[in-house]
């Protein structure tokens, strides 16, 4: 397929220390993949290996199926989006954008009809020349983009590219990235430690930990199927019910906690009978009522006292402490009653709701 | 209310006290000789600006200019040359290979100019340790002169100057975003045009703040410059002392010093403009 970049087998050491575990990723041509994860998680050591500064210790980046592993950074044709954005300050805004094809040897009116495109798809016209002192964060970050786009990359990396922005701004890139990659149509690789970045522009979303892939899938898909504890945990929350498998078959299990059990769908986890096992719960999952009468008799249920109530506008964020002690986290659209700390109340939900995940401890 | 206020104004009064003793102290043994000299550049022999008119009719004095002018220049290029290979490569090397560097650096300020001068000479000179070695190595058959001429002056001047050239400059390239050469790189510039079109320009304000200051030191440059020309190779601070010592023409002598002291003022107005580029550059 045109334009597939694979990564065999890539990895990164340090000496001993491990900056990212032998990984295997393949990305189609005009996908936008987001890579996801805490900071030393590795996920920037994939992006700079993609973009050349970082060589592998071991393994292949093929675009193509050729082999772009040794090629230099200014060999491979991809655009670059710096955390920072690292603009040329002596160089006004179009000399910017005009440097990529000046690198290429492209000038006079075939150069100027490209940066002038550029600058009219990142809405930069009236900003030609200025320096990129005199621009506000936003739109420096518009010539950054700009700049890696006007030359028509194979694909473009951008190194979590809203972080020096506040949160109404983050907001508008999100869906101005989402509408360029449309109209561009170039494979965009996004790193971020920001979720919901992550979760409102990709295709696909590849988490990573510690140096290592742990689930590569759509935003939906890695929401509603977390396949490890961390994914669960840091992709929105989660509660985490901790039990042993009662019993097992059509794909759902049963699992018992100290005072209440739950079903959990078995997520391609093959569980043995009394085993330990996690389940995560999703708090929008969770009703709340005064008393078992109001739980729709669903078998999943729990009682526990409100311990902690956060109003967030639309929604309302309930704790309640379970009667061993553990928390339990339920999100229930506002407006419907109100929660009075101390207050006992009857969790429940449905028998498909909770999902078994890898504990983290164990993920290989 | 009153009296925080009262206090404050006490303190900003005690604050002015301070400031009057080094005050005092500069206008008295600085400022009032300074005049001085002024003074006695329109006075001595006799009132008027004769002394200003040997600027233009006497050949010796313009030979003294004109070869302060030249080595002041070649020693600010080839300091700034070497300086910016050595800060690039300080900016560039590993944390402990750049404390030695820079101790290097540093400790060169600790041994007096006269020592180096000396040192230079036993160096240089014709039975000295580089005529030695190129004979003995059969490449030349004759000493060559290295000393007691210009050549032997720049090369004391410049090593002289390294330090102060190579620390404003490490400085100003510190100040340059380590990412912006990747960010070259990754849009297609080689390493060479990286360098040329990105990092050299970025450099510039650092070469120029570090070139002014080497200038200025190089022109009043006096005992390096006595040392290493052994007479033949004469620049206007040592010409102004023969004035002054030998010859007695002290209102000669006076006029020069004043020519000098406006040529450095010069440069440091002008310095001064890029200080202020500088700082804009760094956002």
């Amino acid at each position: 397929m045109k334009d597939t970049l694979v990564l065999d087998k890539v990895e990164k050491r340090y000496g001993d220390f491990v900056a990212l575990e032998p990984t295997d990723l393949t990305i189609g041509a005009g996908e936008f993949v987001t890579l996801l994860g805490p900071s030393g998680s590795g996920k920037t050591t994939v992006l700079m290996s993609i973009a050349g500064f970082v060589s592998p210790s071991r393994g292949r980046i093929l675009l193509d199926d050729r082999d772009v592993t040794a090629l230099p950074p200014e060999r491979r044709n991809f655009g670059v989006v710096f955390q920072g954005y690292a603009l040329f300050p002596h160089l006004t805004v179009f000399d910017n954008v005009a440097f990529p094809l000046r690198a290429r040897g492209i000038t006079g009116e075939a150069a100027r009809s490209k940066i002038l495109a550029a600058l009219e798809m990142a809405k930069l016209q009236t900003f030609a020349h200025r320096y990129p002192r005199q621009l506000s964060g936003g739109q420096q970050q518009r010539v950054a983009l700009a700049r890696s786009l006007v030359f028509s990359p194979e694909l473009l990396l951008l190194d979590e590219p809203l972080s020096a922005l506040d949160r109404a701004l983050r907001k508008e890139f999100q869906t101005e990235f989402k509408s360029i990659h449309r109209e561009v149509g170039t494979t965009f690789i996004y790193v971020t430690h920001d979720q919901e970045e992550a979760l409102t522009m990709s295709d696909r979303i590849v988490i990573l930990d510690r140096g290592r892939i742990l689930q590569i899938a759509p935003p939906s898909e890695l929401y509603e199927r977390p396949a490890t504890e961390f994914v669960a945990g840091f992709l929105g929350k989660s509660n985490f019910l901790r039990g042993k498998i009662a019993s097992a078959g059509r794909g759902q299990v049963e699992l018992h906690m100290p005072g209440f059990a739950s079903t959990a769908a078995e997520n391609g986890i093959a569980p043995q009978l009394g085993a330990s096992a996690v389940a995560a719960l999703r708090p929008e999952k969770i009703r709340l009522a005064a008393s078992a009468n109001g739980t729709g008799g669903s078998p999943c249920q729990v009682r526990g006292r409100v311990s902690d109530v956060t109003y967030l506008g639309a929604s309302v964020e309930v704790e309640l402490k379970l009667e061993d002690g553990q928390p339990l986290l339920a999100t229930v659209p506002a407006g419907q009653r109100s929660f009075v700390e101390g207050e006992e109340m009857v969790a429940s939900w449905e028998p498909d709701a909770a999902i078994l995940v890898r504990p983290s401890e164990a993920s290989p | 209310m009153s009296a925080p206020a009262a206090s404050s104004s006490g303190t900003e009064r005690l604050y002015w006290l301070m400031m009057l003793a080094p005050c005092v102290l500069l206008a008295l043994f600085y400022l009032a000789p300074v005049l001085n000299v002024l003074v006695l550049s329109f006075t001595v022999p006799r009132p008027g600006v004769a002394n200003y008119a040997e600027l233009v009719n006497n050949g010796a004095v313009q030979r003294v200019l004109w070869t302060t002018v030249r080595i002041g220049a070649i020693t600010t290029v080839l300091a700034l040359l070497i300086g910016y290979l050595v800060a690039y490569a300080l900016l560039h090397c590993g944390p402990r290979e750049r404390q030695v560097l820079l101790g290097i650096v540093v400790a060169s300020f600790w041994i007096s100019a006269l020592i180096r001068a000396f040192a230079w000479v036993a160096l240089l000179q014709s039975r000295g340790v580089v005529n030695s070695l190129l004979i003995s190595a059969g490449v030349i058959d004759s000493p060559l002169s290295l000393v007691r001429n210009e050549f032997g002056v720049i090369v004391g001047m410049v090593h002289y100057m390294l330090p102060y050239a190579i620390l404003p400059l490490y400085t100003s390239l510190r100040g340059i975003d380590d990412r912006l050469v990747p960010a070259a790189r990754a849009l297609g510039a080689t390493p060479s045009q990286a360098f040329r079109w990105v990092f050299l320009p970025l450099s510039l304000p650092g070469l120029i703040g570090a070139g002014v200051i080497v200038m200025i030191f190089s022109l009043g440059f006096y005992i390096t410059p006595a040392i290493l020309g052994g007479g033949r190779t004469i620049m206007v601070a040592e010409f102004i002392s023969v004035q002054i010592s030998e010859t007695l023409r002290w209102g000669l002598a006076a006029m020069l010093a004043t020519v000098l002291l406006g040529t450095v003022l010069l440069l440091v107005m002008w310095l001064s403009r890029f200080m202020d580029v500088e700082q804009a550059l760094r956002k």
